[in-house]
């Protein structure tokens, strides 16, 4: 095997050697490497294939900026994860990794026959050829494309991971633990202020770390060495916070920031067990410097994409950091001073390489250095073309015309097997344009930099366009004393000498012979756009960088168009013939780098996915086999099931007990207001439709309220306590909503009124017995209860004592019988609840869930809101004018009740409905209409509640029917599926329209 | 996420407060009086405006209270809070 691992470093630990399987082949690596390095050490630069074209590609970066190392790691149904980086991810004994890119195989595909065809796949090729038949979109295209494109797989499994979060304020936040952030970093502590350090990478540094060039020295050391100092000192400050492996997502409004920590994803398998594998970081920071720094360019010319091109300063880093040689004759193609640092290295480590740099002409130290070096320098030279299938193996180089628009002379043939390029540098500005910031546009190198702030923060370094280190230095320092208000001086007389590079000559798209048509120039390598995409996008209308982009898909992949963004623009620009600053750039969007969900979602997930509401019975119920009903937060009984019993036979059950003897249900979870104040009356007889001001101490009133549309918002039974004293019931969703309304009107537009409200849900359990012996049964509870129709009528209130616990006892009822509530604190109501069940036992009183409650309710055609109602019903359009007052002057919504829409004749009204077949259920939800022949069918509304009624015997359905008060009588036709249903719209009231059953 | 100061509280989190939408306007003391147009001018018709714009907050999951806010909308700056009843700021406009 060959090893391309060609000398030590202190980042690679030799003695521990680590194996891994790539596309199910096993490798070796060291504990230091990343699954790049060690790939390129084993010799492998192939690693999967385009999104396109399906051609062969290798690693092109070393790092977040990666387009082809793009890979699946595991292959468990519930770890697997893709769209992960080989550049990031650290090595680690038992990793599991494959090529992503390349179906059915990297080494040979059917999508490689796309290639040979690709001047068939322009740009805009996907909305142009798969548009058309439309039939074919869903069952033909998408599903090979998205098997060709190798999209990566999804786990199909839950999450086993453990994720965590974590919130934190600080003074300052440095993202960047490159030179210039390690010196605002150590600014900020040392001044006292409390600063976090974020950096992605596993040691802070950046790329200065493993700098090695003798002309660029800090206080006559190499850069390296002295900074390797510098983060010594720092981690000795005791108000300095360093969070390494932790990448900044997202930088939202107010430096409210989001950050990544990875904490197991580089260990071993059996290492990662029980351990939180990422935390996500909210941060609040008073001030935040970015540090972001910048990367490398590309170049674009023909062929720029085979695998053995690789950025020149990414073939640094796996040279001096991780000790692996990307070649061994090697040409670095270039347009800026950075590439001969790259040389100078591979040239002292005994590697062979010549530099291609299309500049005319260049001087600075580090030229000179590569000159007396000997290493061959083809100025004002572009590469043209390059050679070799599933690895570069020679390029052809030409001279540059006076202007650079064109190629002349004589093609010169070169061997290599890798090419470094280097197109110039690219401050990275995400942060600073996330955070609100606005760009400059810089023409001398062609690049954006941070502009006006919105938020309090900076960007320091390479990402603010300062690119030699005696720049960064100094400039760090100035910036950061102004930013900060301090005075630090700590680097005042720290002396830097550093080659400075004097000469640049930028080009986006390098001229060639090859008309461009035939060519094939990458821009955004991760979805295989071009040059010549581009220039079609322009030649058929396309102006705006936005819509560029997405009708030719560049800068559209999981990179977010880290290396093609600028070339797209540059090259627009060029052909348009405008100014490059002039058109803006693209909005990046958070996140910077992918993001697993289970990092978002964090613990919520199982039973922490919502906070649960249980009453005082919970425990009871679950003892009596429950099944249970979310509604909102609460988990309410849904209905009790008997052995051998399914839904339905419990409820027709617990139904028919109900109205034959007695029945108990839970109604703890209806939400609790007490109103107390001298103007309480003024207020209900405000919020409510009806009148409230005759109400006696000790009575109770159903009341609706309106939103301010005339809308049906909420309803429930409000009792008068005292004077001035009101306890208010809402539903059990809408409870916390009915407060916050009526805390507003109280507080924005009656401030005058003397009234207070308190939430009061918690603090009281209810448990709600009907049936003909529910007095039977209240007698046993309260003996010394006058329970005589006299002494406490239907819709009253009585106060008494169960062992000495007051309890407020309301007569009212939801399902039509005679009906008692009980409350009592809360802590007591688990007690109460059994003594009810003991006290009913020769009555067969039977517990009941939501579900027979709401057939109850139905039987007598009471509505619920929300599910009869939908935000779209007025009173009258529920059939309870009588509730509405007429003399009242004002109440929430009364104006809109005789609006020109709200007193339409043809508005949807509710109805009953009864099937002609009366053991036929209707499903609620479903359409009715009165004609099933005509095209299109007009719609005339739909089922809202349906149920069997066991006390009637027959189905019984509610509805919203469009002139529905009319149509009593009428046949009406539900179309469903396989047949059509025929009803006849009914009376909402089905039982007991008398109201005998109250007072049985 | 904004921070937001509620004249009661002081600084919280933006997830303790619910929006109210606009503010100052007033709810007619004689809707009965209104013609539709009118009365559809108070109940749907809101300004939108990019960039100053007063607002009422509540803070929900705090002290419950209503409260004013001046908030510029194009880059989400509260550039002054203060308390139902109270005038608001001269000197945005
Ligand atoms: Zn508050």
């Amino acid at each position: 095997m060959p090893n391309y691992r060609i000398h030590k470093t202190e980042y690679i630990d030799e003695t521990k050697r680590v194996s891994f399987k790539y596309d199910g082949k096993t490798y070796f690596g060291y504990e230091g490497d990343t699954l790049a390095s060690a790939l390129l050490a084993n010799g492998i630069h192939l690693v999967g294939r385009s999104f396109k074209y399906h051609r062969p590609r290798g690693i092109v970066s070393c790092g977040a900026e990666e387009p082809n190392a793009i890979c699946q790691i595991g292959s468990k149904k519930d770890l697997t994860e893709p769209n992960v980086r080989a550049t990031e991810l650290e090595l680690y004994e038992g990793l599991e990794a494959s090529s992503q890119n390349c179906w059915p195989n990297v080494k040979f595909d059917i999508g490689g026959i796309n290639n040979f065809m690709s001047p068939l796949i322009p740009a805009g090729f996907y909305y142009k050829t798969f548009m058309w038949p439309k039939s074919f979109w869903k069952k033909v295209y998408e599903p090979l494309i998205r098997l060709s494109a190798g999209l990566g797989k999804s786990p199909t499994e839950p999450d086993p991971d453990i994720y965590d979060h974590k919130y934190v304020h600080y003074d300052v936040l440095v993202i960047g633990g490159g030179v210039s952030g390690i010196i605002a970093a150590k600014m900020a502590a040392k001044n006292n202020l409390k600063t976090l350090l974020v950096d992605d990478k596993k040691i802070l540094g950046g790329s200065t770390i493993y700098q090695n060039n003798e002309s660029i020295k800090i206080d006559d050391k190499l850069s390296s060495e002295w900074l390797k100092n510098e983060i010594q000192e720092i981690k000795k400050l005791s108000n300095l916070t360093i969070k390494t492996r932790t990448s900044i997502a997202a930088y939202h409004g107010y430096n409210f920031l989001l950050a990544k920590e990875n904490l197991t994803d580089h260990l071993p398998e059996e290492k990662k067990e029980n351990k939180i594998r990422q935390r996500l970081w909210k941060i609040r920071a008073k001030k935040v410097v970015i540090a972001t720094g910048s990367i490398e360019r590309p170049l674009v010319f023909n062929n720029n994409d085979r695998p053995g091109i690789l950025l020149s300063n990414s073939i640094n880093k796996y040279l001096d950091y991780y000790g692996v040689t990307c070649g061994e004759n090697i040409i670095l193609f270039t347009n800026n001073d950075s590439a001969y640092e790259t040389s100078i290295s591979l040239h002292k480590k005994g590697i062979k390489n010549i530099i291609v740099d299309l500049r005319k002409s260049a001087s600075s130290e580090l030229i000179k250095q590569a000159e007396s070096l000997g290493i061959k320098i083809y100025f004002n030279h572009v590469v043209t073309n390059t050679f070799g299938y599933r690895k570069i193996n020679s390029l052809e180089i030409m001279k540059l015309s006076e202007d650079g628009n064109t190629t002349v002379g004589n093609k010169i043939r070169l061997s290599c097997d890798c090419l470094g390029m280097s197109g110039g540098w690219t401050p990275m500005v995400h942060m600073h344009t996330q955070s609100g910031g606005k760009l400059d546009f810089r023409d001398e190198d062609q690049v954006f930099l941070p502009k006006e702030n919105s938020e309090d923060q900076i960007s320091v370094g390479s990402c603010n366009g300062d690119f030699d280190l005696e720049n960064i230095i100094d400039k760090t320092v100035n910036k950061i004393n102004k930013f900060l208000d301090i005075d630090n001086q700590d680097y005042q007389d720290t002396n830097i000498i550093c080659s400075k590079e004097n000469d640049k000559r930028n080009i986006w798209l390098l001229p060639n012979k090859i008309p461009l048509g035939k060519t094939k120039c990458f821009i955004d390598f991760q979805n295989d756009s071009t040059a010549k995409d581009i220039k079609l996008a322009l030649k058929e209308g396309f102006r705006s960088i936005e819509h560029v982009k997405r009708y030719t898909t560049t800068g559209m992949a999981t990179d977010q168009g880290k290396l093609s963004n600028m070339h797209a623009l540059g090259i627009i620009a060029d052909t348009a013939g405008v100014k490059m600053g002039t058109l803006g750039t693209t909005t990046f969007r958070p996140p910077f780098t992918p993001l697993t969900f289970g990092t978002l979602v964090g613990r919520n997930v199982g039973k922490f996915f919502e906070v649960v509401r249980k009453t005082s019975m919970h425990e009871w119920h679950v003892e009596n086999n429950a099944e249970f009903e979310n509604v909102g937060q609460w988990k309410r009984p849904w209905y009790y099931a008997k052995k051998g019993e399914n839904m339905h036979d419990a409820v027709q059950r617990e139904s028919k007990a109900a109205r034959d003897s007695a029945g108990i249900l839970d109604a703890s979870t209806l939400g609790k207001i007490d109103i107390q104040g001298t103007d309480a009356s003024e207020f209900l007889n405000r919020v409510y439709t009806n009148a409230w001001s005759k109400l006696a101490i000790g009575k109770c009133r159903y009341g609706l309220m309106l939103n301010e549309d005339g809308m049906v918002y909420d309803d429930g039974v409000t009792t008068r306590i005292s004077e001035n004293h009101y306890l208010m019931t809402t539903t059990t969703g809408g409870a916390a909503n009915v407060l916050s309304k009526l805390e507003d009107y109280l507080q924005t537009e009656w401030p005058e009124l003397d009234v207070y409200l308190t939430s009061v849900t918690d603090h009281y359990s209810t448990a709600s017995i009907c049936g003909p012996n529910s007095k039977r049964i209240l007698n046993k509870l309260f003996p010394n209860l006058d329970l005589s129709d006299e002494n406490f009528p239907h819709m009253s209130f009585k106060e008494d004592k169960i062992e000495n616990i007051n309890c407020r006892i309301m007569r009212i009822s939801f399902t039509g019988e005679l009906s008692y509530e009980i409350n009592i604190e809360s802590k007591y109501g688990h007690s109460l609840w059994k003594m009810c069940i003991e006290a009913g036992k020769e009555f067969n009183l039977t517990p009941y869930g939501t579900e027979t409650m709401h057939l109850l309710r139905a039987e007598k055609g009471f509505i619920i809101v929300g599910q009869d109602t939908d935000g779209t019903m007025t009173p009258s359009d529920l059939q309870m004018d009588w509730i509405v007052s007429k003399k009242k002057y004002d109440f929430i919504g009364k104006r809109s009740l005789y609006r020109s829409d709200t007193i339409r004749e043809d508005r949807k009204q509710l109805v009953g409905l009864l099937t002609d077949d009366p053991k036929e259920i209707l499903e609620e939800g479903a359409q009715i209409v009165s004609d099933v022949k005509s095209k299109p069918i007009d719609m005339l509304g739909h089922v809202t509640s349906s149920y069997f009624s066991p006390n009637l015997n027959k189905s019984i359905a509610l509805a919203v029917v469009r002139s529905g008060k009319t149509m009593k009588g009428q046949k009406l036709i539900i179309p469903m599926e396989n047949k059509n249903i025929n009803v006849t719209v009914s009376d909402t009231i089905f039982l007991d329209k008398e109201n005998k059953r109250l007072n049985a | 996420m904004f921070l937001i100061n509620c004249p009661f509280c002081g600084e919280r989190d933006q997830s303790e407060f619910s929006s109210g939408g606009e503010a100052h306007i007033v709810r007619p003391k004689q809707p009965t009086e209104l013609s539709d147009d009118e009365w559809a001018e108070y109940l749907f018709m809101r300004k939108n405006i990019k960039g100053i714009q007063f607002e009422r907050w509540n803070h929900v999951h705090g002290c419950r209270k209503w409260f004013n806010v001046v908030r510029d909308t194009s880059n989400d700056k509260i550039l002054s809070v203060y308390k139902m009843g109270e005038k608001p700021p001269v000197n945005y406009k």
